[in-house]
């Protein structure tokens, strides 16, 4: 039968808050953008309209360094409340 | 431990040289064959030492990592570094779609084409934060699998089974069709023929050595589509901006190409164009006014001109034509309904200036009102197409499925960033190489005579008119854009000749394309043979299997796939490609939903799941079919679009439908329903922590 712990509850609780506030970043690099898309393309970055510089480019990059975050935060959630695997 | 770390640690370093070597060899061959072509091999040979070579190459892999175990079968025998798993991921998520058609897609569309790359990029957030490592604690073999397991039997296993090869069969399909067309327009063989060498090509990888096979060579694929997308972009850029990094300036080359759509806009010569193109749309949709009648005399003056001819002792080729343009007119009042129907809208859609490629949702409607109303129906749109890519692609079990392959959870998602890695490196020189060639045609191409016009625009207009055609509308003897009539899958393919690379650049591309299409399909035929071998026969039908019989009805059934899956392709269905965006939607509404409740809702149960799927796809496939043409013709639904339309979305997006019925039918029969049991609450429990101590769940399949 097995009984999980406080500590493993909080591993639990701190995953799920960094899991919502990179979702919330995502949804506005993504959807709050698209939606704005008209007034933010009046704003020139080097030539490109800024929607249509984020739409091709910015959030890509976003969209990887936020996955990045999060594979490293996880790997060192892991390791602080001892869930981490043997080793790879 | 310690001997399985260092154990893995070697293993990472040999492919690291084994794949190094592989690039070096690669690059050497490219340069022997540019030599080559220097000293007169003529081109057809170089298509078929690239078709040839990589097919060989590909099956070579494939034979060296046989195997007839279960784990290594299915899984890779989970020991896929985090980095080569990226690399795989690419090769098998980047489709002939992707690499020949996406950046026509946007060269045609602009801004708006651009929901495909937030959404084919975006959805690995959600497979990242949501999905991979979940899975991969779990560790089985399949999608199937965990929903077998988390909702307790066979009937949510067996739901999945059948959406998973709904979303991957039409998928397969389309990426077998992507061969032939690229063997045959490479080698000149006949498509049918291009067909079955592909198919060829898929089953050396995916037959003897399964998901091993299969990893080892899209990593291999992936090297090859990689260089070939992006040496043609680099001379182009180089040609346009004197700089070899297109993606960071391409900026520049944007507001050119922004300022010359104004002037070509106002141009009076291209308006003389428009509108001649405006009259002929204009005279078709008087002649599908005034059909019948129309119809009879156009037969009868077709005949009479046959007549004239002859009396006037015409010359042969005269009467000839005259003899085909009957044989050509519409056979039936309603065919000629369809075909001049189809003739205006034609015509209609050249007598317009230029959409402006960087303006989001663009509109040239001169009435404000309805301007304002197109220009929310393509927001909305574009939104909605987005959230179907991106869920789509967080549910696409071909996908999923190889997170499974890695050696730990920490692996599986740092794998997770290396696949967007490797995935952004093309989609975000797609929109670069769409500015550029539009900027080169735009100022090249346009303007220029006709008698001028490079080589290269004529030899595509004779493997395919409908990549490319150029015709002298209003007779001045000068090109003007509103002329030109181009393809989307152009941009690619033509690249490397409007770049004036040597040919075998352009057989690198078609070899680039070749991999994509085929790493793709073995990773999606892999996805249904599994689902019909291990879910379906070991899980449901015989359990008590031994391995040995369970690898070999996996290889049998893999080849009837393929098999149907060809046959398929090689009768070429008229809507193949509808079908493969249709499948993000009705991925996204059948087993997102259900994936991540599993995971992140303890209460979820059983028939929650089973009637997601079912209404997600139940309403996704309505809506679809009510709105789609093609579909509409296949269930005979005779009513106007109109009539069916929600909110003005396009049927390619009908998974936005699907999706919120899948989550609200998820809550609410899950509430109605008893909770699930204390195993299952452990099961997700188990899946949650990469390492539980004291657990006592095991779900990892060896």
């Amino acid at each position: 039968m097995l009984k999980l712990t406080e500590r493993h509850r909080e591993y639990w609780r701190r995953n799920l808050n960094l899991t919502l506030t990179l979702l919330i970043i995502w949804f506005v690099v993504t959807f709050v953008m698209a939606f704005f898309a008209r007034p933010l393309a009046e704003v020139t970055i080097f030539g490109w309209p800024l929607s249509f510089y984020m739409a091709a480019q910015g959030s890509l990059i976003i969209y990887i360094v936020i996955i990045w975050v999060y594979a490293n935060r996880m790997g060192k959630l892991d390791e602080e409340y001892g869930v981490h695997e043997g080793d790879d | 431990m310690s001997t399985q770390v260092s154990s893995n640690k070697a293993f990472f370093n040999q492919l690291k040289k084994y794949y190094t070597w592989y690039t070096g060899g690669f690059l050497v061959f490219l340069i022997a064959l540019a030599i080559l072509e220097q000293l007169g091999l003529p081109r057809v040979w170089i298509g078929y030492v690239f078709l040839f070579a990589t097919i060989a190459l590909y099956a070579g892999i494939g034979i060296m990592s046989r195997t007839a175990d279960v784990a290594e079968y299915y899984v890779a025998g989970r020991r896929v570094p985090a980095l080569f798993n990226g690399m795989a991921t690419g090769a098998d998520w980047m489709s002939a779609a992707s690499f020949i058609g996406m950046a026509g897609g946007l060269y045609l569309q602009g801004f708006d084409g651009l929901a495909f790359i937030m959404g084919w990029t975006g959805g690995y957030c959600l497979v990242a934060f949501l999905l991979a490592p979940y899975l991969r604690k779990f560790g089985q073999f399949t999608i199937p699998d965990f929903l077998g397991a988390r909702y307790g039997g066979n009937i949510a296993r067996f739901i999945g089974i059948l959406a998973a090869i709904l979303c991957s069969f039409t998928y397969v399909v389309a990426q077998i069709y992507g061969v032939g067309i690229i063997t045959s327009r490479f080698t000149g063989v006949e498509f049918g023929i291009g067909v079955f060498l592909g198919l060829a090509g898929i089953l050396v990888c995916s037959f003897l050595g399964g998901m091993r096979a299969v990893t080892w060579t899209q990593v291999a694929q992936y090297i090859i589509l990689i260089v070939a997308y992006l040496i043609p972009v680099v001379w182009l850029s180089i040609k346009h901006t004197n700089f070899p990094v297109p993606q960071l300036v391409y900026g520049t080359v944007l507001e050119k190409v922004t300022a010359r759509e104004k002037q070509l806009t106002a141009d009076p010569k291209e308006q003389e164009v428009r509108k001649i193109f405006a009259d002929r749309a204009a005279d078709m949709r008087k002649q599908v006014a005034e059909l019948p009648k129309s119809w009879e005399e156009g037969r009868a003056a077709a005949a009479k001109k046959i007549d004239d001819l002859k009396a006037a002792n015409a010359p042969v080729a005269e009467i000839g034509a005259a003899h085909k343009a009957l044989e050509a007119y519409p056979k039936s009042v309603d065919d000629a309904r369809k075909a001049w129907t189809a003739g205006a809208t034609a015509a209609a859609g050249r007598s317009g200036p230029p959409m402006p490629h960087a303006t989001p949702f663009p509109s040239l409607n001169p009435d404000p009102t309805k301007n304002a109303a197109e220009r929310e129906n393509k927001r909305l749109n574009f939104i909605a197409l987005v959230v179907c890519l991106m869920v789509g692609t967080a549910a696409l079990p071909h996908i999923l499925m190889r997170y499974y392959t890695t050696p730990s959870v920490k692996q599986a998602r740092v794998s997770v960033t290396w696949s967007l890695f490797f995935i952004f490196l093309l989609y975000f020189t797609a929109p670069a190489l769409a500015v550029l060639v539009k900027f080169d045609i735009y100022t090249m191409v346009v303007g220029s005579k006709f008698a001028d016009l490079p080589a290269w625009v004529a030899a595509w207009n004779k493997i395919d008119p409908r990549l490319l055609t150029i015709t002298d509308i209003n007779k001045d003897g000068i090109v003007q854009l509103a002329e030109i009539v181009i393809g989307q899958d152009i941009v690619v393919l033509a690249t490397p000749e409007i770049a004036g690379l040597p040919y075998v650049i352009s057989g690198l591309v078609a070899a680039g394309g070749l991999a994509a299409a085929l790493s793709t399909a073995d990773g999606l035929l892999l996805t249904i043979a599994n689902a019909l071998s291990h879910d379906l026969y070991y899980k449901m039908i015989n359990p008590n299997a031994s391995t040995q019989k369970r690898v070999t009805i996996s290889k049998i059934l893999l080849l009837v796939v393929a098999l149907g899956a060809a046959t398929v392709a090689s009768k070429a269905p008229a809507d193949i490609l509808f079908l493969v965006s249709a499948a993000f939607s009705l991925a996204a509404a059948s087993f997102f939903v259900p994936l991540v409740a599993g995971v992140f809702w303890k209460r979820a149960t059983k028939w929650g799941a089973i009637t997601a799927m079912l209404g997600g796809v139940g309403v996704t496939w309505y809506y679809m079919s009510v709105t789609q043409p093609w579909l509409r013709g296949v269930f005979g639904v005779t009513a106007p679009i109109a009539d069916y339309m929600w909110l003005g979305i396009s049927p390619i997006s009908a998974g936005i439908f699907g999706l919120p019925v899948a989550a609200v039918l998820m809550i609410v029969v899950s509430l109605l329903t008893p909770a699930p049991d204390q195993q299952t609450q452990e099961l997700v429990e188990h899946v949650r922590y990469p390492n539980l101590g004291g657990d006592t769940v095991e779900t990892t399949a060896r």
